[in-house]
């Protein structure tokens, strides 16, 4: 019976707590994260042309632009740069490629202290470790249903 | 006369004084509205050393140097410091303290440590075992987003209701040497779970145990809030001091024109971008020992209860789905001549 009690006190006391505190309002992150993440994007696109005006190949193009922004993402870690654009443009600047260069390089650099093993060496992929960890385990499924579906044509 | 009131309280028979405060402060800390108030404000946040850990700790020792001198009282004569962080097994507190070569008492209260160091130090003192104590508290921001969040170059959208950890450190030394002001007692909290599983709203987690230690000083000692001429909070924030507030409505009392909040005066909320407000075992050690005892020694406020709160939580509690309790620990200053 006072377990009863208790949870329904405290529902009640989570619904108010909910109802008396702030949050971010949903549509004006929805559009700064677009602003932010089409401007990643289009930071892209400018590699990828200019490398292929430079020669290069379809193929090469595309993995250097990667490159180069993983490399710019890194460079505005270590100066402190990217968490602001994250504060302002949320989701926009986490789910580009930048966004996973900067989950691997801020807990190298917090944890340089704690040494090479087991401070970075453990702990680069505390963040990142999850998204790696999934993200190759639903490939491996995707992987799987598209050779079922190459099977049954 | 018995010392002891009701189920949680004391007073003391021959109430302790608080001879002198000392506060150390960070950057952030420095520029907030209390600013000029702090004994030192360091710009470097990592105080000249190299990790944040040591910075932790350096503030913690330039406090008790810095209190020591105020107070002109040599380390010999300090019986007993009682201290924490918020560091697992109180590292900033072993390393910063160490040097002194004075007993120790290592103290984990969450954010109301410095409530807890406080009231153990003015029963020590009051039962005789002590003529003069430090309690002391610290917390850095830097340090506290490393063990509980993320490391501080990753990006990441803090809520509405999150608060942002003071870097500083409060140190107070009680004893029977007179100045003007006195510990008259002190109501112990206990722990309260209103079953809030949001760590990043930690005003609602533990404005529960402010209320229940405030109403349990009111009804231990029989007065109400014209008793008091302010109450403080330790570190509730915005939204926590409308839950207190609220929260004490509800049982008839109305503190709302007398109370507020460490963590509201310490940061500048507008420009300062700190959200809910200040939080840390820090803010409410600075905001005694730079505010607090300043208007109490200055007479504005005669009788003030400070009640630091704490959100009793780790990293491992959370991730393995457990709420968020709190606990507070009041302690009645009084102003004497």
């Amino acid at each position: 019976m006072a377990d009863v009690l208790k949870e329904r006190h405290d529902k009640e006391y989570n619904k108010y707590v909910s109802d008396v505190t702030p949050k971010h309002s949903c549509l004006l992150n929805c559009i700064k994260a677009f602003i932010t993440g089409g401007t990643i994007c289009m930071i892209g696109q400018i590699f990828m042309t200019l490398f292929l005006n430079a020669g290069m190949s379809n193929d090469k193009s595309a993995s250097f632009t990667t490159l180069s922004l993983i490399l710019l993402s890194v460079l505005l870690t270590g100066l402190n740069i990217y968490p602001l654009i994250t504060k302002w443009g949320g989701a926009g600047s986490l789910v580009p490629i930048t966004g996973f260069a900067n989950s691997v390089v801020a807990p190298a650099i917090e944890y340089k202290k704690e040494g090479q093993v087991f401070g970075i060496g453990c702990k680069i992929f505390t963040i990142a470790g999850p998204v790696i960890l999934y993200g190759i385990l639903s490939s491996w499924v995707a992987g799987i249903i598209y050779y079922i579906i190459l099977k049954m044509r | 006369m018995e010392q002891s009131k009701g189920q949680q309280s004391i007073l003391f028979k021959e109430p302790p004084y608080v001879i002198e405060g000392a506060s150390v402060v960070g950057d952030k800390e420095g520029k907030g509205p209390l600013g000029e108030m702090f004994d030192h404000v360091s710009e470097d946040p990592m105080f000249g050393m190299n990790t944040w850990e040591e910075a932790e700790s350096c503030l913690q020792k330039e406090a008790v140097e810095i209190l020591l001198s105020k107070s002109r009282v040599s380390k010999v004569d300090v019986k007993y410091m009682f201290a924490g962080d918020l560091l697992g097994q109180l590292i900033a507190t072993s390393f910063g303290l160490m040097k002194f070569d004075i007993p120790l008492f290592g103290l984990y209260g969450a954010c109301s440590t410095m409530g807890e160091a406080m009231s153990l130090g003015a029963m020590t003192v009051n039962a005789g075992y002590a003529k003069q104590v430090i309690a002391l508290a610290s917390s850095h921001f830097a340090s506290a987003e490393k063990q509980f969040r993320f490391p501080l170059e990753y990006g990441s959208q803090r809520p509405l209701s999150a608060s942002w950890t003071v870097t500083g450190c409060g140190a107070v030394l009680i004893g029977k040497t007179k100045s003007n002001i006195r510990i008259m007692g002190i109501t112990t909290g206990k722990i309260v779970d209103f079953g809030v599983k949001d760590s990043m709203n930690m005003g609602a987690c533990m404005a529960p145990a402010a209320s229940s230690v405030i109403y349990q000083n009111f009804m231990d000692l029989g007065v109400d809030e014209s008793y008091y001429d302010m109450i403080i909070t330790g570190d509730l924030g915005y939204i926590g001091r409308t839950i207190l507030i609220d929260l004490l409505k509800e049982k008839g009392y109305d503190i709302s024109n007398k109370y507020t909040d460490c963590g509201i005066e310490i940061f500048d909320q507008n420009s300062q971008d700190t959200h809910a407000g200040g939080s840390g075992c820090g803010c409410s050690a600075v905001t005694l020992c730079a505010y607090i005892l300043n208007n109490i020694k200055k007479k504005k406020w005669k009788r003030v209860l400070f009640v630091p709160t704490g959100a009793l939580l780790s990293t491992v509690s959370y991730n393995e789905g457990k709420s968020v309790p709190g606990i507070a620990h009041a302690v009645i200053l009084e102003h004497c001549n």
